[in-house]
């Protein structure tokens, strides 16, 4: 009697696991699983989908990026929301980092570590990472946040509920609670002026060229060539955040 | 069936016609068009005001100094890094006067020495020590000229 029992739990089981595993491959096959596509795959669409690229190398700590996207796009002057800003790494010859970032990097930057102590220092210019499927667009429970067609994550001011989730999400820091309206506040890659056929602010005003942004879908943009030419790196590449900011020369100290 | 599924039936009934008005009323019209987002967000979000009006239309009036911008090394900069925005000058230059900087904390903030920055992307002065007879940069230096001194 027992044997018999378990003879037919075992077909059971077994019917069960191929009526899974057909469902699953059925499933993924009809509609594959976004998650495993977020890594390696653009989305299958039409139109133009944005990227930045910054080069290390070629800032020079100004602070126009972070002054122009404050005055362009009117962020609370009180010192400490930034939607975009500028970091200096200092890593001394001891092998201590000392990151500084005095008022957003607007005013400019002193350099407080005398040369000798020097092992290497550069600036970082920080913005929003327009990830590809990111987390501040996953965990808002309202829908509130979102990625444009455009591939720019935005936030509906009429929409926010300022649950603050979005903020505790975002790995890179990027978005804040603005105190004027009370909704999660971040970069909107100035998307009313690429809408104008304008640069975004930060582009703009760079002295350099150290930033440039693109569209991934064309093949010919200069993002493009800037990935070809330089051997780029996202921040924190280990999340899977589908970061769309590529950085020429980020040091591992960079978080 | 049991005559308690009967009775809570219609009730049921009841409470989804509830819940389904209330998600027509309280759900935007745009809502889900092309995501779970508010499609209508992305014009009020594009429609927002522009305060950087860019090169182009600066030199319209200004092209003297556009052309001799372009001339030297600080070709590569539009007016308004230095200026600041210049959307309410072109709209009413009586009430939007731009700043010209000049003094040394200014121009310091690209050309100060700083270790992390790199000789062959800037040039840079020690902004403390260099020429102290004069207070400001553009006392000597012309920023539209760069390599044009001043008497």
């Amino acid at each position: 009697m027992g044997n018999e029992r378990i003879n037919e739990t075992r077909r059971n089981f077994l019917r069960k696991s191929a009526v899974l595993a057909g469902t699953l491959f059925v499933s993924s096959v009809t509609k594959p699983f976004t998650a495993m596509l977020f890594a390696a795959n653009e989305p299958d669409k039409s139109g133009k989908w944005y990227a930045i690229g910054i080069d290390i190398e070629k800032c020079i700590g100004c602070g126009n990026c972070a002054k122009a996207c404050k005055l362009e796009n009117d962020v609370p002057k009180d010192p400490f929301y930034y939607r975009s800003w500028v970091e200096q790494y200092t890593i001394k010859n001891d092998g201590t980092v000392s990151v500084v970032s005095p008022n957003g990097g607007i005013d400019g930057f002193t350099q407080t570590i005398p040369d000798e102590e020097i092992f290497k220092t550069f600036f970082v210019p920080k913005m929003c990472n327009h990830c590809y499927k990111s987390p501040c667009v996953q965990v808002c429970p309202v829908g509130a946040t979102f990625e444009s067609p455009e591939g720019v994550v935005l936030v509906d001011k009429e929409y926010c509920i300022g649950c603050r989730y979005c903020i505790q999400a975002c790995p890179y820091g990027c978005r804040f609670l603005n105190p004027d309206t009370e909704t999660a506040d971040k970069c909107t890659f100035c998307y009313h002026r690429l809408k104008k056929g304008l640069k975004p602010a930060c582009f703009e005003v760079c002295p350099t060229g150290a930033r440039i942004y693109g569209d991934l879908h064309d093949k010919n943009d200069k993002i493009h060539q800037f990935l070809k030419e330089h051997n780029t790196q996202v921040l924190k590449p280990n999340l899977n955040t589908g970061s769309k900011l590529f950085y020429n020369g980020l040091s591992s100290e960079v978080r | 069936m049991p005559p308690q599924l009967k009775t809570l039936l219609p009730l049921l009934a009841v409470f989804i016609c509830l819940f389904l008005a209330a998600r027509h009323f309280l759900i935007p019209e745009s809502f889900g068009k092309y995501g779970h987002y508010r499609a209508n967000s992305l014009d009020e979000i594009a429609a927002l005001p522009t305060h950087y009006v860019g090169k182009e239309v600066c030199a319209e009036c200004h092209d003297a100094e556009a052309v001799m911008l372009e001339s030297d090394l600080h070709k590569g900069l539009t007016c308004e890094v230095c200026h600041g925005p210049g959307s309410i000058h072109v709209e009413d230059q009586e009430k939007g006067i731009l700043v010209k900087p000049g003094t040394r904390e200014f121009c310091g903030t690209c050309h100060s020495l700083n270790a992390a920055r790199r000789t062959e992307v800037i040039h840079q002065i020690d902004i403390k020590t260099h020429n102290i007879e004069r207070a400001n940069c553009i006392d000597c230096h012309n920023p539209h000229a760069v390599w044009e001194m001043k008497e």
